[in-house]
């Protein structure tokens, strides 16, 4: 079965295209980027009008809870991979603070072959770096890598002890996994639950200080000059955290790092009147810190936009904002969040968006996708740039409604998206 | 526009109560064991003046205190007070006769709440009550003791009595509603 | 209209006002023999106390009690928080007995925020975590404008646990708004981020601090606060913090001082202090009686009532 996108505004960084034009699909690959698409119509061919609409790789997000298995009542494989193609990502990285904890070669093994049964987005595991997620004993990264793992991870169990941290990296390295950490001095945030800041002080809440992100942020960029392994820094949220990757980089380690939407579109402002649905690990942090992500994204110091998705139940947000989980969804709002955000803006273009939501992630963890080069996975993302809408959590497909942006003017909807040759979402094409 | 219509002017008012001084005093046979009980805002003025003008005539003082009902109001549910006074009562009004000092009567609510307030403070010998303007329409079996004018009104007219020492003047009005447009 | 009273930060300051005068005029009621007005008669007030504090309670219990409210005690210990309930479906279920008013204390801060929100009768905050704590509060300013004559233009100096304390976020909004110049007085340990911010002055000196004060409010140290390591030790805190006659000696010399309770006499407060002429801390006690009067006549008046 062939598919011709015809007259979109194909925009793929890899490539360096960002023009008009027809894109050909068959046997599940790109076939063509051409302006004629005419002699690629025969036989039975579907062709999507595509006038208005801007076609990009399939977005790529480094960061995703799928709750699967143990919190399905949170969210699963089949309903956030639904809500991932829905938000134009074609491919997810799903983290493995799980129950069981992704860090068994058969948990990642019965994880895949249930993204294979019900999922409808490429799903790559990445494990956990020690057993059980425990601050030391490192996992079987080698059986893990075998099984499907495409990285290892501390993320919600950062790793306190600077030696595990070494041992582990050096371990990973050996085995051409990148680690990826979630940075955080627990000794500095003990009991907060949002920014350490003005908002915090009001409302009478304990704070985590930006400061306690940094000084891991500081020590990993160390630690991986040091063993020479990749490190992949999630959700970074603090201005000097971007200084400090910054200097790491120009040090040449071998680092690179992801920010969310949240971290530049709110503030920690966002939490009075104790919203637990703006409450996340790291916490929103102040405008000078969304500034100073914002200049990092644009100067390649951030490489990526993830998304941090971590959905939650109702029940679980209402509650006491110390007693509420840390997380909230963004599978569903991200790309138009940063397009509002970013490009309407005009603090970006639209191939750097696309650039920092596909190609480079992609790049981080070399998986496939991130680019229509001929030959390469047909994952393709079509947006309505034009198209206004209001984010309406109850409409999600994800299981939760957790979004600070509920009931948000947003710019730029996906409306359809390909994995592999295979169209899995359609909004009113 | 609401029309008013001036029905007493410093002068009948004065001359009101200086009536109502000598009946309190000929029905109490004097001013022995009395206290006068002003309700607030504007019944504790007049109470003070009563008082002044007993002892013009009989050459005793008698005993005023004001009284808050703020806390005893069955309508309180539905009319928020806001403008909220503090009852005191220099004396102890158990076996007193206390005479109740208020405006207007009108549902007889006012002096039903104010009864009930004096009770809380102890057991006066006897409770009269004393109005300057007694405009009908009474929801309760309560009848003033002295009367300074009987004033026919419509439900739905207003009588507003002004006081000099709250208002700088002394008067009685009562308003119309609006007409229908 | 005042329909919840969860924080002065949210409260106006002419229903502010409105409660201080209100309270002032009550407080004749609780010098009389028989302490009982009609007022909220078959009115069911329920205080909720997720944290012991015998005086709190106590206090809204009797200003309901006097206006003849029916009053309903729940304590954590004996309530279903033990059995993991959540919060709101604690209160909902309070709510379905029809109750009218509810009074809780939670050490969460936002608990009485996130109830208020979900319940359609008036609900007062007695203190929620490190949030606020209102008729402590206003409690305190009546007790200073009965000393003082007024609030305007005053200096209140408040020593002690700042970042921990709702006692001082509350007195902070409100004795602002009411146009009194309030100062922080705290080893930096002790207070919070961004403190600047606040209309607040800050001083981690005790005697700059207190110079030309009009009233020193002493906050209650915990223990825990030595656990934790923001302070070396108890004696260093009362040497340097507590409040005792030397550090009067730069205060107005009508200052008077205020403690809301419970004292840690010798840590935060010396006892000459605390039995001393200034001290008015038992007034405090009297005057959160009527004051919490002034706050259910108010809640629970009007058509604003559910
Ligand atoms: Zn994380």
């Amino acid at each position: 079965m062939r598919t011709i996108f015809r007259n979109a505004h194909v925009c793929d960084p890899s490539q360096g295209i960002d023009k008009r034009a027809d894109v050909v699909v068959d046997e599940g690959k790109v076939l063509a980027i051409t302006e004629h698409s005419t002699p690629y119509d025969v036989g039975s061919c579907e062709v999507i009008d595509c006038s208005g609409l801007v076609l990009t790789p399939g977005l790529v997000d480094l960061h995703v809870h799928l709750r699967e298995p143990g919190y399905e009542y949170k969210e699963d494989v089949q309903s956030g991979t639904a809500a991932a193609v829905a938000g134009g990502f074609s491919a997810v990285c799903c983290m493995p603070n799980t129950d069981p904890p992704l860090d068994e070669p058969s948990v990642i093994r019965g994880l895949l072959k249930r993204v294979e049964e019900v999922g409808v987005a490429r799903v790559y595991p990445v494990a956990a770096i020690t057993k059980g997620l425990q601050p030391e004993g490192l996992s079987e990264m080698a059986a893990l890598k075998e099984a499907g793992a495409v990285a290892v991870t501390d993320d919600a169990y950062p790793l306190q002890s600077a030696e595990v941290l070494r041992r582990g990296m050096e371990y990973a390295a050996q085995l051409g996994l990148t680690v990826m950490t979630h940075c955080e001095d627990k000794s500095l945030t003990r009991d907060g639950c949002m920014n350490e800041g003005f908002a915090a002080t009001v409302m009478g809440l304990r704070g985590m200080p930006s400061v306690a992100e940094e000084v891991q942020v500081a020590r990993n960029c160390l630690m991986s000059l040091y063993t020479g392994c990749r490190l992949h820094i999630l959700h970074v949220s603090t201005a000097g955290a971007v200084r400090i990757i910054r200097w790491a980089k120009e040090k040449g380690a071998p680092v690179t790092a992801e920010t969310c939407p949240h971290y530049f579109a709110l503030t920690d402002e966002a939490c009075m009147g104790y919203n637990t649905n703006a409450k996340m690990n790291p916490p929103l942090r102040t405008q000078e810190d969304c500034d100073a992500i914002i200049e990092g994204l644009l100067d390649g110091t951030i490489d990526a936009i993830a998304t941090d998705h971590a959905p939650h139940a109702t029940h679980e947000k209402a509650q006491e904002f110390a007693l509420a989980p840390f997380g909230i969804v963004g599978l569903e709002t991200a790309f138009a969040v940063s397009y509002t955000e970013l490009v309407s803006t005009g603090k970006m273009s639209l191939s750097q968006l696309v650039d920092r939501m596909s190609c480079q992630p992609a790049k981080v963890l070399a998986l496939p996708g991130g680019t229509l080069q001929p030959g390469s996975p047909a994952d393709i993302a079509l947006f309505d740039l034009h198209r206004g809408w209001t984010v309406r959590a109850g409409e999600f497909r994800s299981k939760s409604r957790n979004t600070p942006f509920e009931g948000w003017e947003l710019q730029g909807k996906p409306v359809l998206t390909m994995v592999g040759g295979r169209v899995v979402y359609r909004h009113g094409m | 526009m609401p029309t008013e219509v001036k029905v007493m002017d410093a002068h009948e008012m004065r001359r009101a109560l200086t009536r109502i001084a000598h009946e309190i005093l000929e029905r109490n046979k004097g001013a022995e064991n009395l206290v006068l009980v002003g309700i607030l805002r504007r019944g504790a003025p007049l109470a003070h003046r009563l008082s002044r003008l007993i002892e013009q005539i009989e050459g005793t003082a008698v005993p005023v205190g004001e009284l808050d009902i703020a806390l005893y109001r069955d309508d309180y549910r539905t009319h928020a007070v806001s403008d909220i006074g503090a009852t005191h009562i220099p004396v102890d009004i158990t076996d007193k006769k206390v005479v109740l000092v208020d405006e207007v009567i009108y549902t007889g609510r006012t002096v039903r709440a104010a009864i009930t307030a004096l009770m809380d403070l102890g057991r006066p010998a006897c409770v009269q009550l004393a109005v300057l303007i007694d405009r009908g329409h009474r929801e309760l079996p309560i009848r003033p003791d002295y009367v300074g004018k009987n004033l026919p009104t419509a439900r739905q007219e207003f009588v507003e009595v002004k006081l000099e020492e709250l208002h700088g003047e002394d008067s009685v009005c009562i308003r119309k509603p609006d007409e229908e447009r | 209209m005042l329909t919840d009273l969860i924080s002065l930060r949210e409260t106006e300051p002419t229903d502010i006002r409105r409660l201080l005068d209100t309270a002032q005029s009550f407080k004749e009621v609780l010098e009389r023999p028989v302490k009982k007005v009609p007022t909220l008669r078959g009115k069911q007030v329920v205080t909720l106390f997720y944290e012991a504090s015998t005086r709190t309670r106590v206090s809204f219990e009797n200003a309901a009690k006097i206006m003849s409210a029916d009053t309903t005690s729940v304590a954590a210990a004996s309530s279903s928080v033990q059995k993991g309930e959540s919060l709101l479906d604690t209160v909902r279920n309070l709510r379905a007995m029809r109750i009218d008013c509810l009074v809780m204390r939670h050490p969460q801060s936002g608990a009485a925020h996130l109830v208020a929100q979900a319940l359609d009768i008036p609900v007062v905050n007695a203190g929620d975590g490190m949030h606020e704590h209102p008729t402590q509060a206003l409690l305190d300013m009546l007790t200073i404008r009965q000393h003082k004559g007024r609030l305007e233009g005053l200096t209140v100096a408040i020593v002690g646990d700042i970042t921990h304390s709702r006692v001082a976020r509350s007195n902070l909004w409100g004795l602002s708004k009411m146009g009194a110049k309030v100062r922080f007085v705290a080893p930096a340990t002790l207070l919070p981020r961004d403190v600047h911010r606040l209309p607040v002055e800050v001083y981690t000196d005790l005697r700059k601090g207190m110079e030309g004060a009009d009233v020193v409010m002493a906050l209650r140290l915990q223990q825990e606060r030595m656990e934790r390591g923001l302070l070396p030790s108890l004696r260093e805190y009362s040497q340097r913090w507590g409040v005792n006659t030397k550090a009067l000696e730069v205060t107005k010399p009508d200052c008077i001082v205020m403690h809301p309770g419970p004292m840690n006499r010798g840590v935060e407060i010396s006892d000459d202090v605390a039995d001393s002429g200034r001290s008015v801390i038992l007034e405090q006690v009297t005057n959160g009686v009527a004051i919490r009067m002034a706050v259910l006549y108010h809640l629970l008046g009007g058509e604003a009532a559910g």
